[in-house]
């Protein structure tokens, strides 16, 4: 059972972000993390390989930076790792799909896992147009996982509720926070890392024109800080009912909820 | 100019809350672009409420239950027949699962989770939040048609009185899913959704333990809203993670978030500062989340939240 896990480098969810040119984020001393819902589609896909055999390729299209975080996946648990040099930043969610489906196309797989948005442009469409563009299956949001004789039976989370869905493989999975508890690198994982060379290919080598990629149908024109909230009224509530009263008169008169 | 199509979500023989908000929308950037709406709907139950939210003409595509390769087809059998300039999804699990499959099919793009939308200069422009709402983006749609989600919540619902809208069943070409649905789960009976709630009562660190949601539940329950938490207890366990709130959690917009013992970290923050309505209890006075509560109360949880809830429930019994 092969897995690609494709892996975006984010900003920490802990960064402030400032604004750069007015239209994208200031990348200078932002730290880059793998993005928190792939460490998931990461985990998923070791425990597959742990309990079924296989490779576990982790797959990831953007600039030098990216291959920190290829890295860190080797280290995790990963057996073999490929990196498609471009400007991720200058695709449209559609472009970096293109990119990760052609590659998907030259390596072995019989499970596709990605994290169910990347954190930051939290578009969530990539994964749904991966699978669009090869014709797969897709289950979104995914929260537990049994892998089966080729089909998958996967928890799909939705409003309030989930569906179980049976699919037949090859499968994208897009995975969500509570599907596993993702491990960190032990040391023996991030030695073994080192003697794993990394694949660099170039989308010419996929049979990509830079057109392609990063013709956008999506533009950003702009991108802004949302106003500083300089917070409202404080009141003293070491008196509970008078709290409370005050909080009720609020919800009545100002939010007209009761 | 020939329009934007609403493709709508059906509960119950009603037009969820999403899809409502997503005709509002719809119908103002048909008018200021001169042109009609449309409304694709998945079960013909709904079609006058579709005209009474200004869908002048409906497609009915009897495809059944939700199944993404089956209602991808619908969609984009549906928009070759229409040719829309626009098409709107609501921004629901559902909506999100199924636009970004279209757009892939089409060739187009997607703008994702907009909270403002406008038609300028024969282009569709939208707002979304990114970083978690720690910035917005303003983009430009710029393939036909242009297809956005629309962020729960984010936009009214506002009936447009029209009448009954002319109807097209559209015969649907065959598929065959490799997907399919074999059983839905309501885990907890009555439990309502944070992302699509008005009123969502949050709880943090300040809770102490995690039998102390009890809290947060009994006013959620008086209120009539939904359970939301910090990051901080999901980690610890406390809680599930369909309620956290925040950067990896959802990020929500509700008319009124009461945070009780959450603390304010920025990633919280960032998940729901747009909220309309905003009330934070902590002990601590320099919690961050009072930079964003409209009303703060530096007090107790333990002692106010019981007052609090037993207060609603007799304004309720009103």
């Amino acid at each position: 059972m092969n897995s690609v896990v494709c892996i975006s480098h984010v900003p920490d969810t802990e960064s402030r972000i400032k604004i750069a040119d007015g239209r994208k984020v200031d990348e200078a001393g932002v730290k880059f993390i793998v993005s928190p819902y792939d460490e998931v589609a990461l985990e998923e896909a070791i425990r597959v390989k742990e309990a079924k055999g296989g490779d576990v390729t982790v797959l990831a299209f953007g600039p030098d930076r990216a291959q920190q975080a290829l890295r860190e996946a080797l280290a995790r648990g990963a057996t073999k790792a490929v990196h498609v040099k471009g400007e991720s930043g200058d695709a449209d969610s559609l472009g970096i799909a293109k990119v990760l489906a052609a590659a998907i196309q030259s390596i072995p797989h019989d499970l596709v896992f990605l994290g169910k948005q990347g954190v930051g442009t939290d578009n969530a469409l990539v994964g749904p147009m991966v699978a669009e563009l090869l014709g797969y299956p897709q289950v979104n949001v995914v929260t537990h996982l049994e892998v089966g004789d080729g089909k998958i039976t996967a928890h799909r989370e939705i409003e309030g509720a989930e569906e179980i869905i049976e699919a037949s493989l090859p499968a994208i999975i897009t995975a969500q926070k509570g599907l596993n508890e993702p491990r960190y690198a032990s040391l023996k994982g991030i030695m073994a890392a080192k003697k794993i060379a990394i694949d660099g290919k170039s989308l010419a080598d996929l049979g990509l024109t830079d057109g392609d990629i990063y013709n956008q149908r999506v533009v950003i024109v702009s991108m802004e800080l949302p106003p500083e909230k300089t917070g409202g009224r404080k009141i003293d509530g070491s008196d509970p009912n008078a709290a409370a009263q005050e909080i009720i008169k609020y919800i009545k008169e100002e939010v007209k909820a009761l | 100019m020939p329009g934007v199509l609403v493709v709508t979500e059906i509960k119950d023989g009603k037009l969820k809350k999403a899809s409502r908000e997503a005709f509002s929308i719809g119908r103002k950037l048909a008018a200021s672009a001169v042109s009609d709406m449309g409304g694709l709907l998945f079960d013909a139950s709904a079609e006058d409420e579709a005209g009474r939210y200004g869908a002048k003409k409906v497609y009915v595509a009897n495809a059944g239950e939700y199944n993404t390769e089956t209602y991808t087809a619908a969609v984009v059998q549906v928009v070759k027949e229409m040719q829309p300039s626009i098409v709107l999804f609501a921004g629901t699990s559902n909506g999100r699962d199924l636009a970004p499959r279209v757009a892939a099919r089409l060739g187009v793009g997607v703008a994702s989770d907009v909270d403002r939308l406008e038609w300028v200069d024969g282009k569709l422009r939208a707002r979304r939040p990114v970083y978690s709402g720690k910035a917005f983006a303003t983009v430009e749609v710029i393939a036909t048609p242009a297809i956005a989600t629309t962020r729960p919540n984010a936009f009214p619902a506002e009936e447009a009185g029209g009448g009954s809208p002319e109807v097209v069943n559209v015969s649907l070409d065959a598929v065959a899913p490799k997907a399919k649905t074999l059983e839905t789960k309501v885990p907890e009976a009555g439990e309502l959704s944070i992302a699509e709630a008005d009123i969502i009562v949050s709880g943090g660190r300040g809770l102490k333990e995690a039998a102390n949601f009890s809290y947060i539940r009994d006013l959620a329950h008086a209120i009539g809203g939904a359970v939301g938490a910090s990051r901080a207890t999901v980690d610890a366990g406390w809680i599930d993670h369909q309620h956290q709130v925040g950067q990896t959690g959802r990020v929500v917009s509700p008319n009124l978030y009461i945070a009780a013992g959450v603390s304010g970290a920025i990633q919280h923050l960032a998940g729901m500062s747009s909220s309309k309505h905003i009330v934070a209890i902590n002990k601590d006075p320099e919690a961050p989340i009072f930079r964003v509560a409209d009303l703060g109360v530096v007090g107790d949880l333990f002692t106010i939240l019981p007052v609090l809830t037993e207060e609603v429930k007799k304004a309720k019994a009103h």
